[in-house]
């Protein structure tokens, strides 16, 4: 008897699990299926094409119609500077947050700590005015300029990540650096050689997060973003997909695969420290 | 020493362009940027110069970022939210004054032109007025008219016509219809009126139309002698007539009463409004439902190969999420689409998955069950992991059985670690744009609604139609809402802080 129950009960763990999987799977595999189906449709699409192709693929990156290529390029350009300079900015905050002791240090990090719990992405009107606004005086950063969109993106990712990289460097002992300023090191010295390197595990997760956020930002790039050639791969994928759906399946297929490829990579490679912050509170966008 | 010198060589460059930068702002009004330009101007110039400044240093650079992209941009947000801002009120006050100022109607009666025109090799012209009411002589000089004597030398006669002033030669009828279009927006002052082309036969004096009174703040219609006074951003007479365009303005809670009590602006807006929590409630209750379930079997150190279907469980989570909603739109594609290829097969049923309000709810949520459960799995797992295995053993020995286990320590201890998680996501879904605009686009339209909103609507991609859709932009409602969804979400917020008593932690690490 009690053996039968336990039988049932794997049973029922087994078959929740697969569904579970099948679930999650089931159109990653369709759309790989689709990539190398030489039709191409949406309608009549088998789950194992015959005559499996890779022109899908090579028309991303030869047919000029399709500035598939470019507009990867620009969602990598825009979230990998985006994250560099997020990162930069936050441990030279987080150190003077860390280690010094100022009037106003506490006040700071409270202000910081309420300001960043209004979502940036809210005020996207005035956002959107603002680089109207600056783009008649600065053309190169105003509205439909990658600059601009990264000024926004940088805006957005300040408040959080100070706060939390802060958190980390309290962790990093003083000793090492008073040693450094007895040697005769400068405090930004200090900062650059000791400080940086020893705080590599969380610069490398702000950054991580920092891209794939920024890589999967829709709305703030499509009311910034209004030229075809500057728009990211999300912006454009969208408008992609929206004009003649049905027939450039294949080709959808193949652009979804490969721009989901930076993101794969950079989850995959740091795996552990991403899932342990999860429990920080952190939600992918 | 030669690096302090270098210092304040940079500094003073620095400075000279900031300088020079603000008295552009000035000039433009710029007041907002202003301010984070001249906070910014003097935080550089106290950081490099103080010794006492030092961490200024560190600070300023992420200091003035937040100022001008995170402070400003709220503050300006909610300036907007009490104006007219939208299409129809885009320009400022004195813009639309100087557009009516430039408004001319031509009176009844008033002063006829005959005319010659005179053309040089550059294409100038120059236009020769005899005044049909005092056969009086004018000449065009740049953008007016001055009284001209017939014998004045420049003038060249030949057979008793003018023919030639100056370099300018006389233009035959067929070369001033060939050059219609330029002739017919020449316009000269003269008294307190324009000159300004007819027809092929003669010029006519212009009056503008508007006379603004900075005193009483009232344009006047010259024409029909009617006032008009601004009332929220429009010139308004007294039986209601409005003069379009209207000019941005404070209307002060106008916009939040509207989408509270204006019916062609509310109905859609509480439709919205319920829809926004529903979907929000009940993704994060399919998402942590699935999630935990998976975790709770996942949590086994008996199953085998545990690892492998936890990696396979996370893929979704992996995939940028704007890649899978649209793999997910053809998927669900009503036509083509392989999901309704197979209920099709199966059951012969066609859902109607972005036609039907319903089905296109529960597309959503299939969707979003699909993106979000791996989260909720993973930080399930994790909380699972952190509860100590003796109080099962405890349990276990006063005869608990499994049900009562979960129901009694499982599931208290881990809604306490993930609680505050469940509430940040209920916030995440509530402005959870990327889901409604990729895979419904908030379609399908709510019949006779009269703004751009669509029965899947949330109140952000709502707002995000309101300012960017296709009819017109409306950016003091859509900063309105966004401020409310920001008291709901700060609202949330809040609680969430003290709910976990996180801020107290974060006060002790200060």
């Amino acid at each position: 008897m009690h053996n039968r129950s336990r039988i049932l009960k794997r049973t029922v763990q087994y078959v929740v699990i697969f569904a579970a999987i099948a679930f999650a799977l089931f159109p990653v595999v369709w759309i790989i299926s689709a990539s190398i189906n030489p039709g191409g449709t949406l309608y009549g699409q088998r789950l194992i094409p015959k005559n499996p192709t890779l022109d899908h693929y090579k028309v991303l990156f030869t047919d000029k119609r399709y500035p598939f290529v470019l507009w990867l390029w620009n969602s990598i350009k825009v979230s990998v500077t985006a994250s560099l300079i997020t990162v930069f900015l936050c441990a030279l905050a987080s150190y003077a947050f860390s280690r010094f002791h100022f009037r106003g240090r506490r006040t700071g990090l409270l202000t910081l700590l309420l300001i960043q719990m209004f979502p940036v992405m809210l005020a996207f009107v005035a956002l959107y005015l603002l680089l109207l606004w600056i783009g008649k005086y600065l053309p190169f950063m105003g509205l439909n300029t990658h600059p601009g969109l990264i000024l926004v993106y940088l805006g957005g990712a300040l408040g959080f990540n100070t706060w939390l990289m802060k958190g980390y460097f309290d962790t990093i002992p003083h000793e090492l650096e008073e040693a450094a300023l007895i040697d005769g090191a400068t405090r930004f010295q200090t900062f650059m050689k000791i400080i940086i390197p020893l705080a590599r595990p969380i610069l490398t997760v702000i950054f991580i997060l920092t891209f794939i956020g920024d890589y999967s930002e829709y709305l703030l790039a499509s009311i910034i973003l209004t030229g075809t050639k500057k728009y990211t791969l999300a912006v454009g994928l969208n408008l992609f997909i929206t004009s003649d759906y049905a027939r450039h399946w294949g080709t959808f297929a193949a652009a979804a695969i490969i721009g989901s490829l930076p993101v794969l990579f950079l989850f995959f490679s740091l795996q552990k420290q991403i899932i342990s912050g999860l429990t920080g509170g952190g939600v992918k966008g | 020493m030669i690096k302090n010198w270098l210092k304040i060589i940079i500094l003073g460059v620095l400075d000279a362009l900031g300088i020079w930068a603000a008295i552009g702002l000035l000039q433009a009004g710029g007041w907002g940027v202003l301010a984070v330009l001249i906070f910014g101007l003097i935080g550089l110039n106290v950081a490099l110069l103080s010794k006492k400044a030092y961490p200024l240093r560190y600070l300023l650079p992420g200091l003035v970022l937040f100022g001008l992209m995170v402070v400003y941009p709220i503050i300006y947000n909610i300036n907007i939210a009490f104006m007219n801002y939208g299409t129809g009120n885009i320009l400022s006050k004195t813009q639309v004054i100087s557009q009516f100022m430039n408004k001319y109607y031509q009176p009844e009666g008033s002063e006829r032109f005959l005319f010659q025109i005179f053309r040089n090799k550059k294409g100038d012209l120059k236009v020769l007025f005899i005044s049909k009411v005092s056969n009086e002589a004018y000449l065009s000089v740049g953008d007016h008219i001055e009284s001209v004597d017939l014998h004045n030398p420049s003038l060249i006669y030949k057979n008793g016509e003018i023919i030639r002033i100056d370099d300018y030669e006389k233009m035959s009828m067929i070369q001033i219809i060939q050059n219609l279009s330029k002739i017919q927006n020449l316009a000269f002052k003269y008294n307190d009126g324009l000159v300004k082309f007819r027809s092929v036969s003669e010029f006519r004096v212009y009056k503008p139309q508007y006379s603004y009174n900075g005193e009483h703040n009232t344009l006047i219609d010259l024409k029909t002698n009617k006032v008009y006074k601004p009332i929220n951003g429009t010139f308004t007479s007294s039986d209601g007539e409005q003069l379009s365009p209207g000019f941005r303005d404070y209307v002060g809670f106008k916009n939040f009463i509207d989408i509270l009590r204006n019916p062609q602006v509310s109905g859609p807006f509480i439709r919205v409004f319920s829809w926004t929590f529903i979907w929000a409630l009940l993704s994060v209750f399919t998402t942590f439902t699935l999630g935990l379930t998976l975790a709770i079997l996942l949590n086994d150190s008996t199953l085998r190969l545990r690892y492998l279907y936890r990696t396979l469980l996370i893929l979704p989570y992996v995939v940028p999420g704007f890649i899978s909603i649209l793999i997910w739109r053809g998927l669900l594609n009503t036509n083509f689409g392989v999901i309704n290829d197979v209920l099709q097969n199966l059951f012969s049923v066609k859902v109607p998955w972005f036609q039907d309000p319903f089905w296109a709810k529960v597309a959503l949520l299939i969707v979003n069950l699909w993106l979000g459960f791996p989260y909720m799995m993973l930080i399930s797992l994790g909380a699972l992991q952190s509860i100590p295995s003796e109080l099962y053993e405890a349990a276990r020995i006063d005869g608990a059985g499994s049900w009562q286990r979960f129901y009694s320590i499982t599931f208290p201890l881990l809604m306490i670690t993930l609680a505050p998680l469940l509430i940040g996501s209920f916030a995440f879904n509530f402005n959870n744009f990327t889901v409604i605009y990729l895979l419904t686009g908030g379609q399908p339209p709510i019949p006779g609604s009269q703004t751009p909103a669509g029965a899947t609507d949330i109140l952000i991609s709502y707002t995000y139609k309101l300012a960017f859709g296709g009819a017109g932009s409306q950016y003091g409602y859509a900063a309105a809402i966004s401020i409310i969804i920001f008291l709901i979400i700060g609202t949330i917020s809040a609680f969430n802080f003290r709910f976990t008593k996180r801020l107290e932690e974060m006060g002790e690490n200060l």
